[in-house]
């Protein structure tokens, strides 16, 4: 289940990509999501203004958020809520830890939360001895796999139904070669019906928190969160400090944008706010700072903490869809993802911003229009700066640079390069050269532009 | 500790104070003539819900009994159904005892027609599970109750003081499989919606 990895995004999408139905099935099936976002948001005319609006709430709760934070703390406990602040995953998970082993609990069920991913809870309670079930349809086949999600919103959007039907045949007792998704759904109620009823603790993300009330917002289309929560002793909701939403109005706002953004539905099946404990029973929220504090400080950056987390940046983004969620090596992949990850290492994650075309397709679906292909540009830049880029890579860029800076070097390298694909294709049109991988080389000309030019006006004068 | 250093930290890096968008333009946007409960009845149904325009309560119940096989546990707080099911006192602690509720039928007084959701808060559902262990979910809700965006519906709740709230705008479902459709995933299998004319 680690997500740890040595391989690079290159090798892990070169992986991937040794499948070439799959890919594009994995490819048009997000595309797919993609247009129906399209089609949800343009039946709204004041769509842009949706988004404008978004981006500047997020903006100001960037610009008060230490005001922010204190004023939902306060009055979370006024609403009998208890609050802890875990400045890192360590800190987050054993808070988790401790609130469990205190109420000898050692089952939980949890629903989605990328911010657990973050911290690699699930493993972390897993040696402490705790089980953990993952109740989303979606991370609970990846959790069966032993896999982590692959999408934020679509965990599992890199499988296919035969292959579910094979873990659920292994691990919930369907029968072999059942693929039907109705049938494959309805083993999991079964199943995770069980769970919600006999879990004592259950733990949720947080898609909004109120600083005005209070109170937080959870969004599924299951259910599921809200089955948990309300059957359990204990609930515990884990959010990172961003968070936070100034007044509960705002919330008219991000909850038109979310479910458009994410799927094309106009909103989720169920948007639930809580706001106090049901009498017996305690909730717990823990906040979360992890690096975030930090991104807040890098001005070119932090609008990456305005990020509702829709996915929408990696239904449309060419390179997501082809090289698969896996292959960014990281909790939350994809465009968002890669200017996320830097932030908490940046040797680790250095390969992740140039995973990208630049095409700027990210940007454009953005809900709360967060500059991100933008973002990935500056952050190869600062990557290159800090020494963390791929040698050859930086190798390669000063060649390139010294050809381009001298007009001598830069004929001599064109007319070389043109003899080479002359003279001795196989020089460049073999494996070794990764250009040449999935691509055909072009057919070089006799001559440069230069050549020519020279050549044409000789003729002209004479 | 940990809280006083990421305050700290938060307020060293936090940006020059940026103002909080105006929102009166998106709460005024929206037509509120517009046919609102033609759309809503339109998107209700694209996303799976059942609406049935009735004359009263004699009508739900007609419906509900064609629906639903005798016998099969049944409850709702609605007095005017205390003749057809069990609308005893609802306690969260009986939470667990509802695993096999057939259908639950509540009360609302919003609905928003952009996206079919109902406004439902701890005080309709009696216990916060009872609209998602319960098979089915049947909500009951006027003519007149109906915004048009999520703008007017967070304007109607204003300030109100509830521990619980959700919107629900339809039935339970999943499309996590190959992104196929699936109504009924932890929650209720049918939302049916009954519009008080």
């Amino acid at each position: 289940m680690s997500t740890a990895t040595t391989k690079d995004h290159p090798h892990l999408a070169a992986e991937f990509n040794r499948d070439e139905p799959r890919v594009n099935w994995h490819d048009e099936t997000l595309w797919w999501v993609r247009a129906k976002r399209d089609i949800a948001a343009h039946k709204l005319p004041e769509w842009e203004l949706l988004r404008e609006t978004a981006s500047q709430i997020k903006l100001n709760v960037l610009s008060n958020l230490s005001t922010y934070l204190e004023q939902f703390e306060a009055n979370a406990i006024k609403n009998g809520i208890i609050v802890h602040w875990a400045a890192d995953a360590a800190e987050h998970n054993q808070i988790v830890h401790n609130l469990l082993e205190q109420r000898g609990i050692t089952k939980m069920v949890k629903s989605k939360s990328m911010l657990t991913e973050e911290c690699h809870l699930n493993e972390y309670l897993k040696e402490q001895g705790i089980d953990v079930i993952d109740s989303d349809l979606g991370e609970r086949i990846v959790q069966l796999a032993n896999e982590p999600p692959s999408h934020i919103v679509l965990p599992c959007i890199h499988k296919k139904k035969e292959e579910i039907g094979d873990i659920f045949h292994e691990h919930l007792g369907s029968a072999k070669g059942e693929s039907d998704p109705k049938i494959l759904t309805e083993t999991a109620r079964q199943h995770l019906r069980e769970v919600f009823l006999t879990r004592r603790a259950a733990l949720t993300g947080v898609n909004f928190a109120v600083a005005e009330t209070g109170e937080f917002v959870i969004c599924t289309n299951e259910g599921n969160a809200d089955m948990g929560a309300h059957l359990a002793e204990i609930h515990i909701a884990s959010m990172g400090i961003e968070k936070i939403i100034p007044e509960r109005k705002h919330l008219g706002v991000f909850l038109r944008l979310l479910t458009r953004s994410a799927t094309g539905q106009p909103i989720t099946t169920y948007s639930s706010h809580f706001s106090k404990p049901q009498d017996g029973t305690e909730i717990h929220i823990v906040i979360v700072d992890n690096g975030r504090s930090i991104q807040l400080g890098r001005e070119e950056f932090r609008n990456s903490l305005k990020c509702i987390r829709c996915g929408a940046c990696m239904n449309t983004c060419p390179v997501y869809r082809k090289s698969g969620g896996h292959s960014y090596h990281t909790a939350v992949a994809g465009p968002i993802g890669s200017i996320l990850a830097p932030n908490l290492d940046m040797k680790k994650y250095a390969d992740l911003p140039f995973a990208s075309t630049l095409c700027g397709s990210c940007s454009n679906v953005c809900p709360v229009k967060i500059d991100i292909h933008d973002q990935l540009y500056k952050w190869r830049q600062v990557i290159v700066k800090e020494g963390y880029s791929p040698k050859t890579k930086t190798m390669a860029m000063k060649a390139m640079a010294l050809t381009l800076a001298s007009p001598t070097l830069y004929r001599m390298g064109g007319k070389t390069g043109r003899l080479v694909f002359k003279y001795a294709p196989f020089a460049v049109n073999n494996k070794l050269n990764p250009w040449y991988n999935q691509r055909e080389m072009p057919k070089a000309p006799d001559e440069s532009f230069g050549e020519w030019y020279a050549k044409r006006k000789g003729a002209k004068n004479s | 500790m940990s809280r006083e250093k990421i305050l700290a930290a938060v307020k060293f890096n936090q940006p020059t104070a940026n103002p909080l968008p105006d929102m009166e333009v998106l709460n005024t946007l929206t037509d509120v003539r517009t046919e609102l409960l033609a759309k809503y009845k339109t998107i209700a149904t694209a996303g799976g819900s059942f609406v049935y325009e009735v004359s009263g309560f004699d009508e739900i119940k007609t419906i509900l009994k064609n629906e639903f096989k005798p016998g099969v546990k049944i409850i709702s707080a609605l007095d005017e159904l205390s003749d057809y099911i069990y609308a005893d006192t609802v306690k969260h602690e009986d939470g667990h005892t509802f695993a096999d509720v057939e259908l639950t039928v509540l009360r609302t007084n919003l609905g928003v027609a952009e996206n079919g959701a109902l406004w439902l808060t701890e005080k309709e559902m009696g216990s916060r599970v009872l609209p998602f262990i319960a098979q089915h979910l049947a909500v009951v809700i006027g003519k007149d109750d109906f915004v048009p965006t999520m703008a007017q519906a967070y304007q109607t709740i204003g300030e109100a003081d509830y521990g619980y709230g959700s919107f629900i705008s339809g039935p339970s479902k999943t499309a996590d499989i190959e992104q196929s459709l699936v109504i009924g995933a932890h929650g209720p299998r049918s939302l049916s919606v009954f519009i008080l004319l």
